[in-house]
């Protein structure tokens, strides 16, 4: 991007165009095709950044484990013999070979099939084949272990890694979005788990477009009318809510939420019940209600079980909690090219016909198949494509609801969160302000 | 009551199935399954898992399957406008038992889309249960099982497998 030579500092802060007396925001097309950006991106956003690893629930008996690309690494995620959660590299002391081929399972050793060196699930080296042609100390000090990821840390449920020793605290970090995941983790009584099933898919897009679109309140209508189309036609709503354009928050480090309370037209598995799933489901929608609400007082029972929230935690993971609950995170292969893991989470131990309505309402809008999912897919592509065009239309613009005091799901708030502690990360220029309208 | 299907019969239904997804005669398709049809894929991590248990690609019930038919015929069904060029294989048919009025029926399937000047391939197998009843073959259920370890490159599913 830059005509062969290095970026500086200012040069990569004038990406972004943050120009307050205007209300004009602008971000320069080039942060998404540029390879040298996905270089810096890896080093000081993927870098730097805690990373969405995986949920607890995920692993639930000692000797569990999960291998898992987190920022482009292959990691291997353990649950040990001490009930400990581990983050190891997935790359063997010997020869660098994966020693982890499956996708889960349970497991005491890992044996490296290219020479058999064998590690447990803590990652200590256990054996060898021909010990004695190393010298005595050579496996001394955890020389040969697998190595741990520099930093793992869960909330409430939510276990993230970061690849920066120095890194701040998760709570620190996550900030004012801590109170975000709390509120998922209090919908269900007895914790909360991850289905299994996972969405695995890929766009052929920059991989900051997905976090912008996924709370982007002003797509709705024009990208997802067939959407509500369904909806109209299983429960003939007259959709008199669809105008509540809910409110925005900037959560602090880049993080953001889009949010409103009791008021969006599909069903919520446990609060809202809509016509379509039948007479029998009300009864225990209801009841489900009744617990949350008791269980955690009226005010944030309300806020829990009534609200629907697209939350942004930065850099890419998302949780939107709407008409079923997802985590969803991706990663960049290529500027134009991003993978995407997308999951189900639920309360643990939740009736047969209340996980079976969830399942049921995740996918008639999200995942690679659903009825909106797949158009976001192809709307993001488009940008992508059209960014071939950037010498001659070099900018996006981002400034909507830049004047407002309070800014609605359909302006750009969190979208220009996200930018600025972007452009902070990525110019190295700790000075610049994440705080803006 | 026990019914007869043979295995031409049942493959000369899968090859209309077919031609309908080809020629995009979406609602034609979705008028193949019975009242209390359901079309399924299950994830691609998770082949064996169960509808309702296991978090899906697609659980469409009957009314869901009609509206995915008449939502991918509309012009802002985005992913598919314009609409993709499709081409649905279907081979090693074989019928297995028959319980209550329905016929367990398999075959493997291979669909290529192409849109866009990029063309992706959907690998799999499908598991029907038909019912056959004076006018002929209806789907009670079909589940498509991919092959693939992820949608990794096509991205989505816009289509019907
Ligand atoms: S690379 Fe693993 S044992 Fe040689
Ligand atoms: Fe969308």
């Amino acid at each position: 991007m830059m005509n062969g030579h290095k970026a500086s500092s200012q040069e990569l802060s004038r990406l972004v165009i943050d120009d307050r007396r205007d209300a004009r925001f602008k971000v320069h097309r080039s942060a998404f095709v540029s390879d040298e950006i996905l270089a810096l991106e890896r080093e000081r956003v993927f870098g730097k950044c805690w990373l969405y690893l995986g949920h607890s629930s995920e692993l639930k008996q000692p000797g569990d484990f999960i291998s898992r690309r987190v920022g482009g690494r292959p990691l291997l995620y353990t649950r040990d013999r001490d009930n400990k959660l581990n983050a190891l590299y997935n790359t063997c002391a010997h020869r660098g070979a994966l020693v982890c081929r499956e996708r889960s399972g349970n497991r005491r050793a890992f044996t490296c099939g290219y020479h058999a060196w064998t590690f447990d699930e803590k990652g200590r080296f256990v054996g060898m084949p021909g010990r004695e042609a190393l010298p005595p100390d050579a496996t001394d000090n955890c020389k040969l272990d697998l190595i741990h990821v520099e930093r793992l840390e869960e909330f409430k449920g939510f276990v993230f890694v970061c690849y920066d020793k120095n890194a701040m605290s998760l709570p620190d970090y996550l900030a004012g979005a801590g109170e975000y995941l709390a509120y998922v983790a209090d919908q269900g009584a007895g914790g909360m788990e991850i289905v299994t099933g996972t969405q695995d898919y890929c766009v052929g897009a920059n991989w900051k477009l997905l976090q912008e679109n996924s709370a982007d309140g002003y797509h709705g209508v024009p990208t997802h009318s067939t959407y509500f189309d369904y909806l109209r036609s299983r429960d003939s709503t007259n959709f008199a809510t669809m105008n509540s354009r809910g409110w925005v928050k900037n959560l602090g480090n880049g993080h953001a939420v889009s949010e409103s309370i009791g008021l969006l037209p599909w069903g919520r598995p446990y609060a809202r019940w809509v016509p379509g799933w039948g007479e029998a489901a009300k009864v225990e929608v209801e009841a489900l209600n009744k617990e949350i609400m008791e269980r955690l007082g009226p005010e944030r029972g309300n806020v829990v079980a009534n609200g629907d929230r697209n939350l942004l935690i930065f850099p890419n993971l998302v949780v939107n909690d709407v008409m079923a609950t997802t985590i969803r995170t991706f990663y960049p292969v290529k500027p134009d090219h991003m993978e995407v893991s997308a999951w189900c989470i639920a309360p643990a131990g939740e009736s047969a016909t209340s996980r079976d309505r969830r399942l049921r309402n995740f996918v008639e809008f999200l995942g690679p198949a659903g009825f909106a999912t797949p158009d976001d897919v192809e709307m993001l592509e488009l940008c992508q494509r059209g960014y071939a065009n950037l010498e001659a239309a070099p900018y996006n613009d981002i400034s909507r609801g830049m004047l407002s005091n309070a800014p609605t799901k359909t302006d750009e708030l969190q979208m220009r969160t996200f930018w600025r502690r972007w452009r902070q990360l990525v110019s190295g220029d700790p000075s610049l302000e994440l705080v803006g309208p | 009551m026990t019914m007869q299907l043979s295995r031409s019969d049942a493959e000369d239904f899968l090859i209309k199935e077919a031609a309908l997804l080809d020629a995009w005669k979406l609602e034609e398709w979705a008028e193949l399954f019975t009242e209390d049809g359901e079309y399924l894929v299950p994830a691609t991590d998770d082949p064996d898992g169960k509808p309702g248990a296991s978090l899906f690609l697609i659980y469409d019930d009957r009314h869901r399957l009609g509206e995915r038919a008449k939502r991918l015929l509309k012009k802002t069904a985005h992913a598919e406008s314009p609409h993709s060029r499709t081409r649905h294989m279907t081979s090693n048919v074989a019928v297995g038992d028959s319980s209550n009025g329905t016929i367990a029926v398999s075959c493997n399937f291979v669909v290529f889309r192409s849109r866009m000047e990029v063309t992706n391939i959907y690998p799999g197998h499908a598991e029907y249960l038909l019912i056959s009843n004076g006018s002929g073959l209806r789907i009670r259920s079909k589940k498509a099982v991919l092959d693939v370890d992820a949608l990794r490159p096509h991205g989505k599913i816009s289509i019907i497998l």
